[in-house]
């Protein structure tokens, strides 16, 4: 099927990326061209084929029930984003980060 | 000293020679003077590089050297290493420095190895040229008008200019192999599961496989001593015994050394789209792998043609679920003005992600939305089986396979950087391994002279069976030993100046 400028919006909504009218233009003729490479698996009989999802027929190996991480908060919060909006701090508070407010 | 093997560097270092001080201290002078115009490095970092070269030099005194204690090794900006900057090419983590150490990397720390820097790759290890990067191409040694291939081209061009003694790399569709034949060196993809990904920034998890790309054969199985091996942290890796990927090194041979290994030639491999020098090429070093004894069957991959399409829905699949974690909240790039949650995702995003980064996620979004499911996500995974059996029924008859690696020599700069189709195709003799999980390995086997007359590298690739590295690895060493390609190096005099 032959995607639209308001496809290629509707997917980047989804994809939670900001797309301009000339970049969903632009975008569009370069997915056009390689959904038109993919779509030649359309061509292939595939009945009856079990998907491979992976290489290696291995199953999820488990582990013992017991703590193996410490906690390395700090050191993690050092790389935290700029909080941005005018603000040159890192976007963390008391340990927490922070973003906007998301409940009213 | 630039030019000597792993092992040499290794026996200069025990008998005192040199130091790992030293030997650091050439390369990082080297560098200093060549990447400005080739720009392998992303970053370098002098005092904690030699800090670790000193502490080599201490272990070396102290007789607990290993075979690649002191050396300085080149490390794909893909892998975390605690204090550095790890950007995987990407504005996005622009100010990243990690707060721990892939498997690869401590794997390195651990036998006492040197890291010399950071090398240049495509955003997220998606391209096939470096031309992707946040932070400028990668120039290709051997003609600084033209790519030296991707993604792990910064790692490829710092080991053709001998700006390292050996490099790592990571190959989700080619990413070692197709830029080892760009710029003329050896570069092996393991089986997939057989390196850890703990700490190797994730593109498409069932496909990423670390392996190194060095000078030759021997230099790579070297490298593979220390980067193989089971790590709980990769819920995919492999629990299987260590092995020596030396052990067929060097063996004493009665007769010719490759007597009784069958070699298949893929019909599909020489077909429409492979430039016709790049095939004499590969053709020449089949003609040479005759004389050393092995016999050269014709087989058939019939698939192939069908492994671009199906990568191209897997790949970005599990890539835009993979890069959905960078969402501008707890590292990576925040945009800098937002009105609430929803637009500092959208922009944090749009702004710290690149083009081809951006055309991927939102492939894998569409081809993993609702009602499209079926049609494109499950379709490549019934098809990428297909791939897979054609290589069991493949090795039913030969030991390795045997092909060009890339379709053509390196291309120039900006040649295809606006068709992400044609960029697509370089990796049609590459991506297929990665598909079936099997380890696959670039070789030097000659030149090619482009339309504008300049001599470049070709690679002729050897794919092997499941595990079968040490075999590869092997079939790899025998041809190195009666050629000199892999001795090779680019002229730089241009840029290196009077020595």
């Amino acid at each position: 099927m032959a995607l639209s400028t308001d496809d290629i919006k509707k997917i980047a909504h989804l994809a939670r990326i900001e797309v301009s009218d000339d970049e969903a233009q632009a975008t569009l003729a370069k997915l056009t061209g390689i959904m038109g490479l993919i779509e030649q698996m359309q061509a292939v009989d595939t009945q009856g084929i079990a998907p491979m999802s992976h290489s290696q027929d291995v199953v999820q190996r488990l582990r013992d029930d017991v703590v193996n991480k410490t906690n390395q908060r700090e050191a993690f919060q050092q790389i935290a984003p700029v909080l941005g909006n005018g603000s040159a701090e890192r976007a963390v508070d008391h340990g927490l980060y922070l973003v906007p407010k998301v409940i009213e | 000293m630039i030019n000597q093997s792993l092992a040499t560097l290794s026996q200069m270092l025990a008998e005192k020679q040199v130091s790992s001080v030293e030997l650091t201290q050439t390369f990082l002078d080297r560098i200093d003077t060549l990447n400005p115009d080739i720009n392998a490095y992303i970053a370098l970092d002098q005092d904690k590089t030699l800090a670790q070269a000193q502490a080599a030099d201490a272990r070396i005194a102290a007789g607990n050297a290993l075979p690649l204690t002191g050396i300085p090794i080149a490390q794909k900006d893909i892998f975390c290493a605690k204090g550095w900057q790890t950007t995987c090419g990407s504005k996005m983590l622009e100010n990243f420095i990690a707060p721990y150490d892939a498997h690869v990397i401590s794997q390195f720390d651990a036998v006492g190895a040197v890291n010399l820097g950071k090398t240049n790759m495509d955003e997220f290890a998606m391209g096939s040229s470096n031309e992707t990067s946040y932070f400028g191409g990668v120039k290709n040694p051997w003609d600084l008008t033209r790519v030296p291939g991707g993604s792990s081209g910064g790692s490829a061009a710092a080991v053709a200019a001998r700006l390292c003694a050996a490099a790592t790399g990571t190959d989700t569709g080619g990413s070692i192999r197709q830029p080892a034949s760009l710029c003329g060196f050896t570069g092996l993809k393991p089986t997939y599961g057989v390196v850890s990904r703990y700490g190797m920034i994730a593109f498409a998890s069932s496909l990423d496989q670390a392996g190194p790309m060095a000078k030759s054969a021997e230099d790579c199985a070297l490298m593979m001593n220390v980067m193989a091996g089971f790590d709980e942290r990769d819920s995919t890796s492999l629990n299987r015994k260590k092995e020596d990927y030396s052990r067929y090194l060097n063996q004493p041979v009665s007769g010719l050394p490759l007597a009784g290994l069958k070699i298949g030639l893929p019909k599909e491999y020489f077909a429409e789209g492979l430039d016709a020098a790049v095939a004499k090429v590969v053709m020449d070093a089949v003609a040479e792998y005759k004389k050393l004894g092995a016999e050269v069957i014709e087989i058939s991959l019939p698939n192939t043609g069908l492994s671009i399409p199906v990568y191209y829905v897997l790949a970005p699949a599990e890539a835009s679920s993979n890069l959905s974690r960078y969402d501008g909240v707890r590292y990576g790039h925040r945009a800098d003005q937002y009105a609430d949650l929803m637009e500092m995702y959208c922009k944090s995003r749009a702004e710290g992600f690149g083009a081809e980064v951006k055309r991927r996620i939102l492939i894998g979004t569409y081809v993993l939305s609702a009602g499209y499911y079926d049609a494109y996500y499950l379709k490549a995974q019934q098809i990428r089986r297909l791939i897979a059996q054609d290589f069991v029924e493949a090795f039913k008859r030969c030991d390795v396979i045997v092909g060009p690696a890339a379709p053509s020599t390196a291309f120039k700069a900006g040649e295809k950087v606006d068709d992400p189709v044609a960029m697509y195709l370089q990796d049609i003799y590459t991506i297929s391994t990665n598909l079936a999980g099997l380890p696959g390995m670039s070789v030097p086997a000659g030149f090619a002279q482009a339309n504008d007359g300049v001599p470049l590298p070709v690679g002729l690739q050897i794919i092997g069976n499941y595990f079968d590295e040490a075999r590869m690895l092997n079939v790899a060493h025998q041809y190195q030993r009666v050629t000199d390609w892999h001795t090779r190096m680019p002229d730089l005099t241009a840029i290196e100046g009077v020595a």
